[in-house]
């Protein structure tokens, strides 16, 4: 599905980089040991500023979903009706990325399924972006 | 742009154990105006934002019996709802008729500064306070309430005007784009937007208790029934017939993200209002009975991550109930008005829930809203009808528990007792709250 490219900005530079390496990586503090998402320039919780990237294993669960008919967004409104699901990380469940569920018909999807990151280019800047796919 | 700030965050209450709110009961709504009602602008000066603001703002004034030039303080949520004008060009005679501000040739017609409201409004001459409440007429008077019990203002109206010209809803700027920057290079590739954080949430409300879409039909269709003897309303103006949906036109509506479908979304309007807001001393010889400021407070959550879960949706509104209820010194079963928020109806139990009116918990709104929660029956709740049944200001929740406390509600006066009422908008996350009774004690 045509997506609009992310602009990366300093402090989502290194998630977007990775993605084009077809990496996924989850800013985390050094101070509290835990996983932020979005990225901050701080920790949300500490305040800490010594915040690195983890790379995560790519496994996520569905969490939940609704079926978008009638979005806003013009560059997905060709492919309507289509799945956005909230996804969880399985590195840890707090995380929740967004997938189209490709591969998954609109409104057949399984809360809880088992799911794997993919990377997808979008038109605007050939920037990926991570999607996710029922294993 | 105008000189006028946004409100210092201190103003808010939005932490928990503050105690009794510290004015409460030493400010009150003596005035309320509503300009008509209109579906979009047809470009004309007398159907302008800023033409409609200074019409509502002058029923206020004469609701209250107050003359502009007795105005020392104006609160104004600056922006509207609907899509800028420019860079379009301005109408000759409105170019013509109003004084605009510094910087932003929108002003006065996708919303009203408090700027604009003093270079435009007749007789507002006196004016030495003015502060912005964005987003939300609810923010407005949360502001307008602290700041005259500060003593920033004696006599304040609070206002707001909001846009909607031609061109489909929202489908312009960033929603309109190849690329997404900011906060949106997480959201707008995949499409999640506030539409799809509701309708998420219901669904997970759904699966965690039980409940279906189709029950909230009754809620929807009381809505409507309430909108239909809202006069101020736009329906009421303007497509009554619009009320008389059926519980089959509601679950066969289409779907706009499901679970959300067309009728769980309010309908952009052109339109205007504002109150008049005066310490409790001045307000005993106004004109109508005083509606005194009992609590405001405001939620402003933070959310782990991407979304906001159903578990955070909850933890938010629990906190709301806790912090109306402790700054206004009230318990549920003393809240008689209970006018949550609608805009969109799929998120109204949360709020519903979280406060426990009328002893409704976790999971039995959809059921108690089954039961008879007409204006006339025991358990009115939302008794103004809201966006739902009146058009897409956030503000006939506050209209509708001032009337209401001041009996002057009309067809939508409830039979049950009305002398402490509560209204606030936005959603769970971030809203703000005003809690009003008929007695300052
Ligand atoms: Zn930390």
């Amino acid at each position: 599905m045509p997506k609009q490219s992310p602009v990366p900005d300093e402090v989502s530079k290194p998630f977007w980089d990775a993605c084009n390496q077809n990496k996924l990586v989850v800013q985390h503090c050094e101070t509290c040991d835990r996983m932020q998402f979005p990225p901050e320039s701080t920790c949300v919780k500490c305040e800490s500023s010594s915040m690195g990237w983890k790379e995560v294993s790519g496994m996520g669960k569905i969490h939940g979903y609704c079926v978008m008919h009638d979005s806003r967004i013009r560059l997905l409104q060709a492919d309507q009706p289509f799945n956005i699901a909230v996804i969880e990380l399985q590195d840890d469940p707090d995380i929740k990325m967004f997938s189209h569920l490709p591969g998954t018909d609109a409104d057949e999807v399984v809360i809880g399924s088992i799911v794997r990151v993919e990377f997808q280019d979008t038109e605007a800047t050939g920037q990926k972006v991570p999607e996710w796919r029922v294993v | 742009m105008s000189v006028t700030q946004n409100a210092p965050a201190s103003i808010y209450r939005t932490k928990e154990d503050l105690g009794v709110w510290e004015h409460r009961g030493k400010v009150a709504v003596v005035g309320i105006g509503h300009s008509p009602t209109f579906r979009r602008w047809d470009e004309r000066l007398e159907t302008s934002v800023g033409y409609l603001t200074i019409q509502a703002i002058q029923k206020a004034l004469e609701d209250a019996g107050v003359k502009p030039e007795e105005v020392d303080g104006v609160v104004s949520s600056p922006k509207g709802m609907g899509e800028g004008w420019a860079p379009r060009p301005i109408p000759e005679d409105f170019a013509n008729t109003y004084k605009p501000t510094d910087g932003d040739p929108n002003d006065g017609l996708d919303g009203a500064s408090a700027d604009w409201i003093v270079n435009n409004v007749p007789g507002l001459d006196n004016v030495s306070f003015t502060m912005h409440g964005p987003a939300c007429i609810s923010n407005a008077l949360v502001v307008a309430a602290q700041a005259v019990g500060d003593g920033l203002a004696k006599t304040c109206l609070v206002v707001r005007g909001t846009g909607n010209i031609g061109g489909r809803y929202g489908q312009y700027g960033a929603a309109a784009a190849d690329q997404a920057s900011g906060a949106s290079q997480w959201t707008n590739p995949w499409g999640w937007q506030l539409i799809p954080q509701i309708a998420f949430g219901f669904d997970q409300y759904c699966r965690k208790y039980g409940s279906n879409h189709d029950k909230m039909a009754p809620f929807i269709l009381n809505q409507r029934r309430n909108g239909s003897m809202f006069p101020e309303g736009f329906y009421y103006q303007n497509r009554p017939e619009d009320l008389q949906i059926t519980t089959e036109d509601y679950v066969s509506a289409r779907w706009i993200c499901k679970p959300m479908n067309l009728y769980d979304c309010d309908l952009p309007i052109q339109t205007a209002w504002a109150y008049l807001i005066t310490t409790a001393d001045r307000a005993k010889d106004m004109k109508q009975k005083p509606v005194y400021i009992l609590n405001h407070c405001s939620q402003r959550g933070v959310v782990r991550s991407l979304v906001e879960t159903l578990e955070e949706t909850e933890a938010f509104t629990d906190s709301i109930a806790k912090k109306v209820y402790q700054g206004s010194g009230l318990t549920a079963s003393e809240l008689d008005i209970c006018n949550p928020y609608d805009g969109f109806t799929l998120f109204t139990q949360y709020y519903l829930e979280g406060l426990k009116w009328h002893g409704v918990k976790r999971g039995e709104a959809h059921d108690f809203w089954a039961g008879d929660i007409r204006v006339e029956g025991p358990h009115p709740f939302s008794s103004s009808g809201g966006n739902n049944g009146n058009g897409r200001t956030r503000t006939w929740n506050q209209t509708d528990t001032m009337q209401q406390l001041q009996g002057r509600a009309g067809l939508r006066q409830v039979t049950i007792r009305a002398e402490t009422g509560l209204a606030g908008a936005f959603t769970p996350g971030v809203s703000d709250w005003m809690v009003y009774g008929i007695s300052p004690d």
